[in-house]
């Protein structure tokens, strides 16, 4: 699924996979939303009007159309060169993000967004960034306080909490 | 001459100490809620608004349209620093302002927006003072049938303008549509695409998609550069101001280009989104170095923000006027008129002239106020560039995440952003473009309501669409653009033919 090209100091993925993924990714919403419109109904309703699927069916039409000519354009240049999606370094730092962040989004769930917040700058600053104790403690800290005292306190926008928060009576 | 000396009337209204006070309040809560994503001015004034229930009614709604002016100078604070729109209108504004920032033009591109809203803001203001009566009668003419040729042809101006391949700025719109689909129909109460689950019957708000594919997709796009990144560090001094208002004055057609769309968009109502996006096309389309657009030209915020603030306010015609508010924020504010017992209409002017004309010469001041205020604090706002990635990355991140929960109080909408970023970031890399996505996520709804009523109305017939030269002249203009992409393969296999 994955190639290397020529230059080893620039290797990385090219741009084939990625490009026909979306464009199937696009072509299967394209399916759903017509297949819903028919369920719902794409006809003219009696005294009502054009029924609810009927504006998303023609919507879905087009989806399925032009990510078929994407598609289209991405198989007849399979065997062609393609351009350079991203060098293996790039996505290893793309990850770098990508997987603390989504481990952050799990830990809101459960934690709540106030601890998961202060872990995941702390952990950033910590590190990758280098930085001392108390910068690292002030900032993780300081941030969701702040974020605390402005949507809780001020604007009094409630913000998901957890266990922790539960237990000092929040 | 009449309307001056109301306006006159309203400036001593107006230019009282306290009023002057909650003027600068205003603005200030106001920019605050613009910076952070997920509030926004119709929201911020809707939690704002018992605030001012002890108020004296004039001192209030100048305070909350300062909020108003305040979150719409906010809006550009973000897009251009983080390429996070806090508003739909904002989106245009990231597409030269980020670059710009990015350049280590962080000001030039913060005083531009700043100036060029308040130009905008100033000229609609001059159009809700001499020309009320006249345009709320022409609004009157906009029936369903117009205002769909106006939201098609602001979809086909994308296509037509878009730099990206026609066949993939097509699929990221109907992605679009197709997401703003989602949910229970307004008009049937039918689900659609909901798969029997509960999340998804409220839909996809542009907003969770807006904070991450351009929020989260921006900041996977800059960890390409590795965790060393750091920000580009943006001097602000006086003469950086004074350097951009002498260039924002090679601009002078752009900007009397997007008030015309501005105030034109505001007052029908088509909206500040369109409009922002129309001006901001125009101003590739009529600009030399068209290629510059997209890559930091000053010129490519400098049209957006124009027509976004004249689209903003303008809105506030017909809502005074007749009392049918063009935009969200207009809708919060006409709410809380009526809180007060104040009932818009052509009466309101009659009856409250202290209240009608005390606003309207706020709008002047209060934009005056806002701009000084935004430029004074111009480098606190740059300085956020200098914070090395390690820390601004996560703060971003948790101010995103915030802002997703905030819209529904939803923990779906949390995932969802982390969702809409990974294909933020897909989207970038293969070259497909974001704005017509976000576009049609926020038109999708009204769209698709203003052709059911149009087909209503003509019992299906797709006439309707041709009935008078103003819908057909703005539908054939939609067909040009859409066609558009075809024009040089037209002109490429002629010459290969002669």
């Amino acid at each position: 699924m994955m190639e290397r090209s020529e230059d080893a100091a620039e290797a990385g993925m090219s741009n084939r996979w990625p490009e026909i993924l979306v464009a199937l990714f696009l072509f299967a919403i394209g399916i759903i939303v017509v297949n819903d419109s028919i369920r719902v109904g794409i006809g003219w309703e009696e005294g009502e009007g054009p029924r609810a699927g009927y504006f998303p069916f023609y919507i879905g039409c087009i989806l399925l159309i032009s990510s078929g000519w994407i598609l289209f354009g991405a198989l007849t240049r399979f065997k062609k060169a393609q351009p350079q999606f991203a060098s293996w370094v790039e996505l290893k730092s793309v990850m770098q993000m990508l997987v603390p962040l989504t481990i952050y989004i799990v830990a809101v769930v459960y934690l709540g967004i106030y601890v998961s917040s202060l872990v995941l700058i702390a952990f950033f600053m910590k590190v990758h960034g280098k930085f001392g104790l108390i910068a690292t403690t002030l900032t993780a800290v300081g941030v969701p306080l702040a974020a605390f005292m402005l949507f809780e306190r001020w604007f009094l926008v409630p913000l998901p909490k957890g266990p922790i928060e539960l237990m000092l009576g929040f | 001459m009449e309307e001056l000396n109301n306006l006159m009337h309203g400036f001593s209204v107006a230019l009282t100490l306290p009023n002057l006070g909650f003027m600068v309040l205003g603005i200030t809560l106001g920019i605050l809620i613009g910076v952070l994503p997920g509030l926004g001015g119709a929201n911020g004034i809707a939690i704002l608004l018992p605030l001012t229930f002890s108020m004296d009614q004039t001192s209030a709604i100048i305070m909350l349209s300062c909020i108003y002016w305040g979150a719409l100078f906010g809006g550009a604070i973000t897009s251009i620093l983080f390429n996070i729109p806090g508003e739909p209108w904002s989106v245009a504004t990231t597409f030269d302002g980020f670059p710009l920032a990015q350049q280590g033009r962080a000001g030039a591109a913060l005083t531009a927006a700043f100036t060029s809203s308040f130009v905008g803001a100033f000229f609609a203001v001059l159009l809700i003072t001499f020309l009320a009566p006249l345009v709320a009668k022409f609004a009157l003419k906009f029936g369903a049938a117009e205002m769909f040729a106006v939201q098609m042809l602001t979809f086909c101006s994308f296509v037509g303008m878009s730099k990206e391949p026609p066949a993939k700025t097509l699929a990221v719109m109907a992605l679009g549509f197709a997401l703003a689909a989602v949910g229970m129909d307004t008009v049937t109460g039918t689900l659609r695409m909901t798969f029997g689950t509960t999340e998804l019957l409220k839909g996809f708000d542009f907003l969770i998609a807006v904070i991450g594919l351009f929020g989260i997709g921006e900041i996977l796009l800059t960890m390409e550069e590795g965790l060393a990144f750091k920000g580009k560090s943006a001097k602000i001094q006086l003469n950086v101001v004074l350097q951009t208002w002498k260039e924002l004055l090679r601009y002078w057609k752009t900007s009397i280009r997007s008030v015309l769309v501005g105030c034109w968009m505001g007052v029908t109502p088509g909206g500040a989104t369109p409009a922002s996006f129309m001006a901001y096309g125009l101003a590739r389309r009529g600009a030399k170095d068209k290629d510059s657009f997209g890559k930091g030209n000053v010129e490519g915020v400098v049209a957006p923000e124009t027509a976004a603030h004249a689209a903003g306010t303008s809105a506030l015609l017909p809502m005074l006027t007749l009392g049918i508010p063009g935009s969200p924020t207009a809708a919060v504010l006409l709410g809380g008129l009526l809180i007060w017992g104040l009932q818009p209409g052509p009466l309101l002017f009659t009856e409250k002239p202290d209240f009608v004309w005390g606003l309207i010469a706020s709008m002047y001041l209060g934009n005056i106020v806002g701009l000084i205020v935004v430029l004074t604090t111009v480098p606190w706002w740059a300085a956020i560039l200098r914070i090395p990635f390690s820390v601004i990355g996560p703060v971003i991140i948790v101010i995103c995440a915030i802002g997703a929960y905030t819209v529904h109080s939803s923990i779906f909408d949390v995932v969802m952003m982390l969702v809409f970023g990974v294909f933020g970031y897909l989207f970038k890399k293969l070259r497909y473009p974001l704005a017509p996505l976000v576009l049609a996520l926020v038109l999708g709804d009204m769209a698709e309501s203003s052709f059911r009523q149009s087909m209503l109305l003509s019992q299906g017939s797709l006439d309707i669409f041709w009935a008078n030269p103003l819908v057909a002249g703005l539908m054939l203009l939609s067909f040009t653009m859409l066609l558009w992409p075809i024009v040089p393969a037209l002109k490429h296999y002629l010459r290969g033919r002669s």
